[in-house]
């Protein structure tokens, strides 16, 4: 028989959704399924995905609070006088942003209705190829139909399994932004007469190398006061530069956040005073260690969510080793009609503005007569660690490999942003290096930037980037004074010369 | 600095005639002293007020009144400043350029006289010249205007709180200054003569000013002052300003504890012998026109900056046209100071980033219909917990049609403008066309995506 739907799409995120009111536009017939597995300590969400929900958005939102911590600080040299105590309140920020965030699910399920795109909060999973089981939470089943399918998941964290305790014990991203009360210890009384400040009485352990997550939450929990403590086994920021990577942890350390290096935990268990104990190796000083903390949170990876998909009925190939669906150029899978855009697509980065622009590009080459590819090369990004980090292109690492040593020149300056000077902060870590080709017209390979602002400041040169920009170019660019970004079109100093890359602003 | 790099031998002469109230600075010019460096300090601790009422919202929270010190964030300016006035010092020590604060004038064919505070004359030859002196505020030229009105000059070393303020004008100066006077709790009017930010897309500088005025910053449109007197002297004192209206015969009257004048600059080009040597100035403005190597009509005197006719009145340009000029000279390259697409921002409360053409010289250099206008307003994810406003925020790119839709405009109204706008304009300086644009991934959440 016919098919009840031109396009269903599983997963209504970042990718999901773009796709979904693309293909609407061309007056297509569309569904989109969502559904919420509550994560294992009973969290659960709306319409709109992990960047809406437990990711970007309210990852930002909390980094900028944590910010607005240090302007407070700032204030005070800039002539604020501000009475202490000065202390922050989880609730209060917690609702802020959980509210925000609902508006938003009303936002997307308002967006879709206008469309006339179908929504159902069910969990999909394949019948054949172009038939989905929907089942809602009560257990009601739906059976839908579409000429094309999109599967658009995503993934949700990892727990270490091995770990005991780590599944009862611990939490993910996946809860912190939804934690009513914080993550730490708060008195239950304040008394206004006494003016010292309550004091900070916790302890966040977050472990594994995965991207930015981990540091990310860990800087915004430090900043607003929460004390914090990192645990990795090995790198931080796996696949990004690593010299930028160890300057990012370098100022989260100056600014507050313990790290535990080259450390693995073993288990977590509930201590008398219904804290959480932890027990872990160090592998360099082969002890056991074990202490007290509030909270634990496990920051170990992501997993795609294909596990109820039923992906085998069905022939769809994954990666082995990922779990990741296996998709071409134009985010095809092994089965025809059958596509995936988004994190549970193997090799593309995990981004929000990937998956929605390949969702969108899908649909037009769906339904609108466009031929158009993704280009996932020279994709910008940004890690909202305290002191942020963003960057376009290769790593140094990467265009070494790739091009040798000898035909690659790097650009670097240590600056100090304006505003950095009267408030009396510490700039050592404010760092950007741009990776260069050194033959024929030093083509721009990388650019990489640590300091206020990163997200706004790369933004603009990945568009250069785009446009195939070069070295001369850049310098031929008239800065902006004063702002960080314009040190970017300043940079002259090699790593080659050997000399002081320090540059002073005027 | 960078002639110096080539061994050659080089003198820098820097003196700065006082205030008409007695002001004064060190070495380092407008942008150091009185322009771009203070201007920002300031601008960045009215952002830091607003900053603490968001705050709250996140959860911060803290005694209900805050108060701001004047004199706490004069003073941090002040020393940041004196450290960068001694950086320069040091700086020219060490590249062996003679430096010396004195007045300079030609007097005669590669002569110069150079007189310093004490009055004391000396007489300089040189190969070559290279003037760069800038520009001073202008004043009115009405009753009381230099004896109790201030301008940027005086501003950022004010050793008092400036009070309810009354700026004059409608340029970047006097809305920047009137914006972080407010931020930081004043009592602000704006006097206007015309319109805002002559120069600038009209479009963007009416949104500007309607976001101050929502702000609480007062204007009052089409009306000049026509007389400034004291009624009572302090720190601050009492003004009482008459001004008349450009349409009619209205007069209206006000008090306030300081004006601010900042209608404009003036080259500093009518006293330095430039007649002795015949070195040719616009009559009317007092700018000098060069050629495209910055070299003014007497072959061996060159000029940059602020002083030259028909170029953006900008540091990092005066910069790069010095010192390319410089390796023109003495290492035998070849590029000029490339003028097109030169980007800027205005520090207003919210900040205005652009490069290239403003919309109405766009209609006007192409045509309406050779141009399309992309545009978007947005509400910057930082903007939302607080409730702060939701439809102020705005983007526009311009974009020539017949030339595969390359974007010729680049505006952006919002936070962080000027880092945001930075690298647009190295993409710009590339060629940038909308398709490129539209096929670069955003990075997640920032305002430079939209």
């Amino acid at each position: 028989g016919k098919n009840e739907y031109d396009l269903l799409i599983i997963g209504g995120g970042s990718g999901g959704l773009a796709c979904a009111k693309e293909a609407a536009k061309f007056g297509k017939k569309v569904a989109v399924l969502d559904y919420v597995e509550p994560s294992p300590q009973g969290t659960k969400w709306g319409l709109g995905g992990t960047c809406v929900n437990v990711g970007c958005i309210p990852k930002k939102l909390m980094h900028q609070a944590a910010l607005l911590g240090s302007a407070i600080k700032d204030a005070q040299h800039y002539g604020w006088n501000i009475a202490q105590p000065v202390h922050h309140t989880w609730s209060v920020m917690a609702q802020a942003v959980q509210n925000y965030v609902k508006s938003l699910n009303w936002g997307h399920r308002v967006q879709l209705q206008d469309k006339k795109v179908k929504y159902f909060n069910m969990k999909g999973s394949f019948s054949d190829p172009h038939t989905i089981r929907g089942l809602t939470k009560a257990g009601k089943e739906t059976i839908v139909t579409a000429e094309n399918i999109v599967i658009a998941t995503g993934g949700r964290p990892k727990y270490p399994m091995h770990i005991a305790g780590a599944l009862e014990y611990g939490i993910t991203s996946d809860d912190l932004f939804w934690l009513k009360e914080s993550p730490g210890k708060t008195p239950l009384v304040y008394y206004p007469f006494i003016l010292h400040l309550y004091e900070i009485i916790v302890y966040i352990s977050l472990t594994g190398s995965s991207p930015d997550v981990s540091l990310e939450c860990a800087g915004f929990l430090t900043g607003i006061g929460l004390e914090t403590t990192v645990m990795m086994r090995s790198i931080p920021l796996r696949g990004f530069d690593q010299q930028m990577a160890s300057l990012v942890t370098e100022h989260m350390e100056s600014y507050g956040t313990k790290f535990l290096k080259r450390c693995f935990p073993t288990k977590v268990e509930k201590s008398e005073s219904n804290r959480l104990q932890v027990t872990w190796k160090n592998t360099d000083l082969r002890t056991e260690v074990t202490d007290s903390f509030d909270t634990v949170m496990w920051a170990v990876g992501r997993a795609p969510d294909t596990e109820t998909l039923n992906l085998e009925t069905v022939g769809v190939k994954t990666n082995s080793e990922t779990g990741k669906i296996i998709v071409d150029a134009s985010e095809a899978t092994s089965v025809p009609h059958i596509y995936a855009v988004g994190d549970i697509t193997e090799g593309r980065p995990e981004l929000t503005p990937t998956a929605i622009a390949a969702g969108k590009l899908l649909a037009q080459r769906l339904f609108g007569q466009s031929s158009e590819l993704m280009d996932y090369d020279n994709v910008p990004t940004t890690v909202f660690t305290p002191l942020e980090y963003g960057c376009v292109g290769l790593s140094e690492e990467a265009a070494v490999q790739c091009y040798g040593s000898d035909n690659i020149e790097v650009y670097h300056a240590y600056y100090k942003p304006l505003e950095f000077t009267v408030a009396e902060r510490d700039a050592a870590q404010c760092y950007m290096k741009m990776v260069c080709l050194r033959e024929r017209d030093q083509r721009i390979l990388g650019l990489h930037f640590i300091g206020p602002n990163a997200g706004e400041v790369i933004q603009g040169f990945a568009l250069g980037i785009k446009c195939g920009a070069t070295y001369p170019q850049l310098m031929k660019t008239i800065g902006i004074h004063p702002t960080c970004a314009e040190e970017i079109t300043k940079l002259h100093i090699t790593k080659g010369s050997g000399l002081d890359a320090t540059v002073t602003g005027c | 600095q960078e002639a110096a790099k080539y061994e050659k031998k080089v003198m820098v002469l820097d003196f700065v005639t006082p205030t008409p109230l007695g002001n004064s600075w060190g070495l380092g010019g407008t942008c150091v002293n009185v322009g771009c460096i203070p201007k920002k300090l300031m601008h960045q601790a009215a952002l830091l007020g607003q900053a603490l009422q968001d705050s709250r919202k996140f959860g911060w929270q803290f005694t209900e009144e805050v108060k701001h010190n004047w004199m706490t964030m004069a003073e941090s300016v002040q020393n940041y400043i004196g450290s960068l006035n001694w950086g320069y010092r040091v700086a020219l020590r060490e590249k062996n350029v003679t430096y010396e604060n004195a007045y300079g004038e030609f007097v005669g064919p590669h002569t110069i006289k150079a007189t310093n505070k004490r009055g004391v004359e000396k007489l300089y030859t040189a190969e070559r010249f290279l003037i760069a002196t800038g520009e001073r505020p202008r004043y009115l030229g009405i009753p009381g205007d230099k004896e109790y009105c201030i301008s940027s000059d005086d501003l950022f070393s004010l050793p008092y709180c400036p009070g309810k303020t009354l700026v004059v004008g409608a340029s970047y100066v006097a809305l920047e200054c009137a914006g972080f006077l407010a931020g930081l709790g004043l009592d602000v009017t704006v006097m206007v003569r015309s319109i805002l930010l002559r120069g600038f897309d009209q479009d963007i500088a009416n949104k500007i000013g309607e976001y101050m005025e929502e702000h609480g910053i007062n204007f009052i449109r089409q009306f000049v002052p026509i007389k400034v007197e004291q009624i009572e002297k302090g720190t601050p004192g009492r003004l009482r300003v008459i001004a008349k209206s450009t349409k009619g015969n209205q007069i209206i009257e006000g008090e306030y504890n300081t004006v601010l004048l900042a209608i404009g600059r003036d080259a500093c080009t009518r006293k330095i012998g430039l007649d002795k040597v015949g070195v040719k100035i616009n009559e009317k403005t007092g700018k000098i026109p060069v050629n495209d190597e910055e070299q003014t009509n007497v072959p061996y005197i060159y000029a940059v900056g602020d002083i030259l006719q028909d170029k953006l009145e900008l540091t990092p340009l005066a910069i790069q046209a010095g010192r390319l000029l410089v390796q023109r000279l003495y290492a035998g390259a070849t590029s000029k100071c490339d003028y097109a697409n030169v980007p800027t921002t205005v520090f207003t409360p919210l900040e205005y980033g652009a490069c290239g053409y403003s919309e109405e010289a766009a209609v006007e250099k192409f045509g309406e219909k050779n141009i399309e206008v992309y545009h978007s307003h947005f509400w910057p994810l930082e903007w939302t917990v607080p409730s702060r406003d939701n439809n102020k925020c705005y983007a526009k790119i311009i974009c020539n049609i017949q030339d595969n839709e390359r974007v010729i405009g680049f505006h952006v109204l919002g936070p962080n403008a000027g880092e945001v706008t930075q690298g647009f304009a190295a993409a710009m300086k590339c060629g940038l066309t909308k398709e490129q644009l539209d096929s670069t991934i955003g990075i997640h959440p920032v305002c430079a995506e939209v």
